[in-house]
């Protein structure tokens, strides 16, 4: 009924004892204390439980953490480097692409995805790798021009 | 959401492992990437005991051309899918349905065989333990009447997945491991018109690999939906089309549709069309043919006669375009 977990969590190698219905949500805000990564809908429909695995993004309220044995799992927390915001959460705080801010773990965590497989995406693209992720404040607008100077940022 | 139930997770190395594991497990479920089944489990739709993890089995990650077809292995995800070069040069219909199945995040990891086997799904249905129970279940789970059709006792649960229409154009076979050994058998028996039991698979029968045989050089393809958001969703009605165009003519005519019953089926008829022009006046009289087969009942939010007519639709504009293409 549990597992012995080996797991990269944000570049740190961890090994933790998980019920095998343990939810990689539950195991990252509840064993790890990482409460960046938010729980929206519960089934799939928000995006805000997203995380990347393995570099991908996945909704970490529908993995189980015992079926991410040997990943590498990033949440939101390991953008940020001694206190400086990294590309895409810079795009965000200087394109107000947060409102109430609780999609935006998931959406960043989605766009950071996205950079790190096309480093020069187009509105389209954008679109596109962020369509699991609700967001019911900004219009998307502002979210969107995020990503976008992220993208420039990381290109200059 | 209720509580996960106590569940012990299994990881065999094989698909006949994985298949004893399953016999010898009470309540046991096959796991890949667990975006549907993990929400049904969530909601107490489904109570496993035992997880077969499939994604050790390497098998079921291949996918390599066969015979002039191709055989893909069930653990596929949906973005392998849809990103695989043969598939958009040969089948576009079921590369462009694998691109379409919910969002970006699911097709990480939403796999070939657990798009194949979805469980239907009725706005009855998929919800929450407390809203199931105050609305006195329904029969597809733990209830007496259909709330769809309360006089009968058919359940009308739509089968939703966007792969097996594009699958069934091409007399896909799927691959299956059980207790008795591998066999296979054509998609389109796999499934049945019926909302309660809609797979005729045996249990604890395995979906390890689809395979698709050879096509002609000119066969063109293509799939398309309607949902309520448009950038993920079940459709409200699917529709796949195969055709060829020879001089003018059709040589060739196919349509499948999902969302708008128990199954996904080919649909009847289509034939009379092959040997003429996709003219306005036959592309209506096709579009008139699917919207008679599409037996959408009221399972989503959005009206059933809506449905009915959006599938001939999207049959008639994909046909359109594939035949000018």
């Amino acid at each position: 009924m549990k597992t012995i977990l080996s797991v990269t969590v944000n570049g740190q190698p961890r090994d933790d004892v998980v019920p095998d219905n343990m939810l990689l949500v539950d195991y990252l805000r509840e064993k790890i204390g990482l409460t960046g990564t938010k729980v929206g809908c519960d089934g799939g429909e928000c995006g805000a439980c997203t995380v990347l695995i393995d570099g991908r993004p996945r909704h970490a309220c529908l993995t189980l953490a015992a079926t991410c044995q040997e990943a590498r799992i990033d949440t939101v927390e390991s953008l940020a480097h001694a206190g400086r915001l990294s590309a895409i959460q810079r795009g965000f705080h200087e394109k107000l692409g947060a409102q109430c801010g609780f999609c935006t773990p998931g959406m960043v965590m989605a766009a950071e995805g996205l950079l790190r497989q096309n480093p020069a995406p187009s509105e389209a693209d954008i679109r596109s790798a962020l369509a699991a992720n609700i967001c019911r404040c900004t219009g998307y607008v502002k979210i969107i021009e995020a990503v976008q100077a992220a993208a420039r940022e990381l290109a200059s | 959401m209720e509580q996960l139930p106590q569940m012990r997770m299994h990881r065999p190395a094989t698909a006949e492992e994985a298949v004893a594991l399953h016999a010898e497990a009470a309540a046991a479920r096959y796991l890949a990437g667990g975006s549907d089944l993990i929400v049904n489990v969530r909601r107490g739709i489904e109570q496993p005991e035992a997880l077969i993890y499939l994604n050790g089995i390497g098998e079921m990650h291949e996918i390599a051309e066969s015979d002039g077809g191709i055989s893909m292995g069930g653990a596929l995800t949906l973005r392998q899918l849809a990103e695989n070069e043969i598939l958009r040069r040969d089948y576009p219909a079921v590369a462009e349905a694998a691109g379409e199945v919910a969002g970006p995040s699911h097709r990480e990891y939403g796999t070939l065989g657990g798009n194949l086997c979805l469980d239907t799904r009725c706005i009855y249905y998929n919800q929450s333990e407390w809203w199931r129970a105050t609305n006195s279940y329904c029969l597809k789970h733990r209830g007496e009447i259909c709330h769809v059709a309360p006089g009968g006792k058919k359940c009308f649960a739509a089968f939703s997945g966007d792969l097996a229409p594009a699958l069934l154009l091409f007399d896909a076979e799927v691959e299956l491991a059980g207790p008795d050994g591998r066999r296979r058998l054509p998609l389109a028996e796999m499934y049945r018109n019926d909302g309660l039991d809609h797979l005729t698979l045996a249990a604890g029968e395995l979906l390890v690999a689809v395979h698709l045989p050879a096509l002609p050089a000119d066969v063109r393809s293509g799939y398309a939906k309607s949902r309520v958001r448009g950038s993920i969703d079940f459709p409200l009605a699917g529709a796949a089309v195969r055709l060829s165009v020879k001089d003018g003519a059709l040589g060739d005519l196919r349509v499948a549709l999902t969302g708008v019953g128990s199954w996904p089926f080919l649909v009847p008829g289509t034939e009379k069309f092959i040997g003429g022009p996709l003219d306005e006046e036959t592309s209506a009289q096709l579009r008139e043919l699917v919207r008679a087969k599409a037996k959408a009942m009221k399972t989503t939010t959005t009206a059933p006669h809506y449905r009915r007519r959006v599938a001939g639709v999207l049959a008639q504009r994909l046909a359109e375009g594939l035949a000018t293409a």
